[in-house]
């Protein structure tokens, strides 16, 4: 295994970030905190408990998982479109090094970034507002799961974009209008039955849900169900990328 | 001399349905400076793209130093680097950075001490700090000669290595490739400056519409296709031709001034000696002769456009 061509790249991507905090790092995190600032305090304060958790507290694994959709996409099909778009792909590509460690490098880099900004947001969240984490080992194999499988689906959008209006319409058009139907602000349960049954065809219900029960042990959808559909997905990411590189769709011409 | 690369019935035809290679055959030495000649499109960035991974072939096989490019890829593209043609690199990386990013992409520990022989030997020592963008395009074209070293390749190739630089820089690449193949590198390099190829390759392969149509020794090939020149700048100028000459390819100009003889060094090895007989006993008198070759580039265009036969 190349492992100092996997360091290369894991390496050359995060010094990116180092590169740019403030885009990377300060600009999500403050996004995210005026959430908390306007739903948790000053609106949450005075909406109704859900599932006998304040408002405030009940949206903070979703809107954690909101940041960590799109932070793993943008990263992974940024990091792994640039090069495509300046033409220094050439050297990946030339090297030897095994598809699966390109991936390991760049999804490795973007996941990496996104678990980062997960954890300083849900520290940044609690000057904001109040909450606990039952199950935090779940809530952290979560965290990285749902980065892994996303930055997974970033790395394709990466490959499949030839322009950067595309880099940004799958997150822009389909990710963040999912994200918040997805059951960020609301209870599924609160929703009519038949939109109830609409919205299970939502994937990100389930990471939310699954995201949300490891805080407070509650969740609209069983968590067996929830692990089992957001491992589904990364399969099928996972399945994509290595048709990408048997085909070299693309990559190599 | 064993064979680094070779190649056998390599065929490329892209999605489009343009066929950029056909049946190549061809093996390169290993240690030689082996130059690429063809125009615009006739497959040889194609070509070397195939071997070094970033292009599949549509059929054939190549192997880098015994190792399948596809099969093996590990252990060939190891012995490979790369200078492309474009200049394609990270702007806001610095030099050493990027260089030293390079030599781990191909799975090289690193070694700060030969990344810094590399940069020296680029004159980029002193600009191992600066960031990329900040290079002018004669450096930044060094630091992809650099990042192509990095790794310590056995092969290197060079895709257009001159293009666009200016007349010191390309001294200073040729002694580099020079110094490089020296230390036993085998360097392909394509060029549109014939004279680059005239001057530092071993072999020449001339490639056009995807496929070589010639390879040869280079001095071997100047002798064999070149044409050569004998003018006699005469003592009394001629208004025509003597009879007794006919048969020759002698024409005259500069007012008749200058009797000027043509011939194609592969058919009649001219017959210099027998032409100066016989001006002698027609009482034709000169001052002075000049003689001059073809260069590489009228051959290579002869090639190209007549086949090789001739004007």
């Amino acid at each position: 295994m190349n492992l100092h061509g996997v360091k290369a790249i894991y390496r050359f991507e995060m010094a990116r970030t180092w590169r740019t905090l403030l885009q990377s790092i300060a600009s999500p995190v403050i996004s995210t905190s005026l959430y908390f600032v306007v739903f948790g305090s000053a609106i949450g304060s005075r909406m109704v408990e859900i599932d006998g958790i304040s408002y405030g507290a009940f949206i903070i694994p979703g809107l954690v998982m909101l940041m960590l959709l799109n932070e793993s996409i943008s990263n992974a099909s940024f990091g792994i479109y640039m090069p495509k778009f300046t033409g220094t792909i050439y050297e990946v590509l030339s090297a030897p090094i095994s598809p699966l460690e390109i991936v390991l490098g760049y999804v490795g880099a973007a996941a990496s970034k996104s678990i980062i900004l997960g954890l300083l947001i849900l520290a940044t969240s609690r000057l904001f507002v109040d909450y606990q984490i039952a199950h935090p080992f779940a809530m952290v194999g979560f965290l990285a799961l749902t980065a892994v499988t996303f930055s997974l689906f970033g790395f394709i959008i990466g490959v499949w974009a030839d322009g950067f209006e595309k880099l940004q319409i799958i997150p822009m058009m389909i990710v963040t209008p999912l994200t918040f139907l997805g059951g960020t602000f609301y209870s599924v349960t609160m929703l009519p039955p038949f939109w109830q049954t609409v919205t299970l065809f939502n994937p990100v219900v389930y990471l939310v849900s699954g995201f949300r029960w490891s805080f407070y042990g509650v969740a609209d959808v069983h968590l067996g169900v929830s692990l089992a559909m957001t491992l589904v997905f990364m399969l099928v990411c996972a399945g994509l990328i290595t048709w990408i590189f048997k085909t070299g769709y693309r990559l190599r011409d | 001399m064993s064979n680094v690369i070779e190649i056998e019935r390599l065929n490329k035809t892209y999605d489009s349905g343009f066929t950029a290679l056909r049946d190549i055959n061809l093996s390169i030495r290993k240690g030689e400076i082996f130059a690429l000649l063809g125009p615009n499109g006739a497959g040889k960035t194609t070509l070397i793209s195939i071997i070094c991974g970033i292009v599949n072939a549509s059929s054939g096989t190549v192997l880098a130093d015994g190792h399948d490019i596809r099969r093996d890829y590990r252990a060939a593209r190891a012995r490979i680097g790369l200078v492309p043609q474009e200049l394609s690199t990270d702007a806001f990386e610095t030099v050493r950075d990027t260089v030293t990013f390079s030599r781990g992409l191909f799975g090289k520990p690193a070694n700060p001490a030969y990344v810094e022989q590399v940069l020296r030997d680029l004159s980029l020592w002193d600009k191992r700090k600066d960031k990329i963008m900040a290079l002018s395009g004669g450096m930044k074209r060094r630091v992809m000669i650099a990042k192509a070293l990095a790794h310590e390749p056995d092969i290197l190739f060079l895709d257009e290595p001159t293009a666009g630089v200016d007349v010191e820089l390309r001294r200073d690449m040729w002694n580099l490739v020079r110094g490089l193949r020296e230390r036993g590198v085998t360097i392909i390099l394509t060029t549109h400056y014939i004279e680059e190829a005239e001057e530092m390759a071993d072999r020449v392969g001339v490639i056009n519409h995807g496929r070589i149509i010639l390879v040869e020794r280079t001095r071997d090939l100047m002798e064999k296709l070149g044409r050569k020149e004998l003018r006699l700048q005469l003592t009394s100028p001629l208004e025509t031709l003597p009879e007794a000459l006919d048969g020759l390819s002698l024409s005259l100009e500069e007012d008749g001034h200058e009797l000027v003889y043509r011939f194609d060094a592969r058919r009649d090895q001219g017959d210099v000696a027998g032409l100066l007989r016989r001006l002698a006993d027609l009482g034709i008198e000169f001052r002075d002769l000049r003689t001059r070759e073809s260069s590489l580039e009228e051959i290579f265009v002869d090639l190209v456009h007549n086949g090789g036969k001739g004007d």
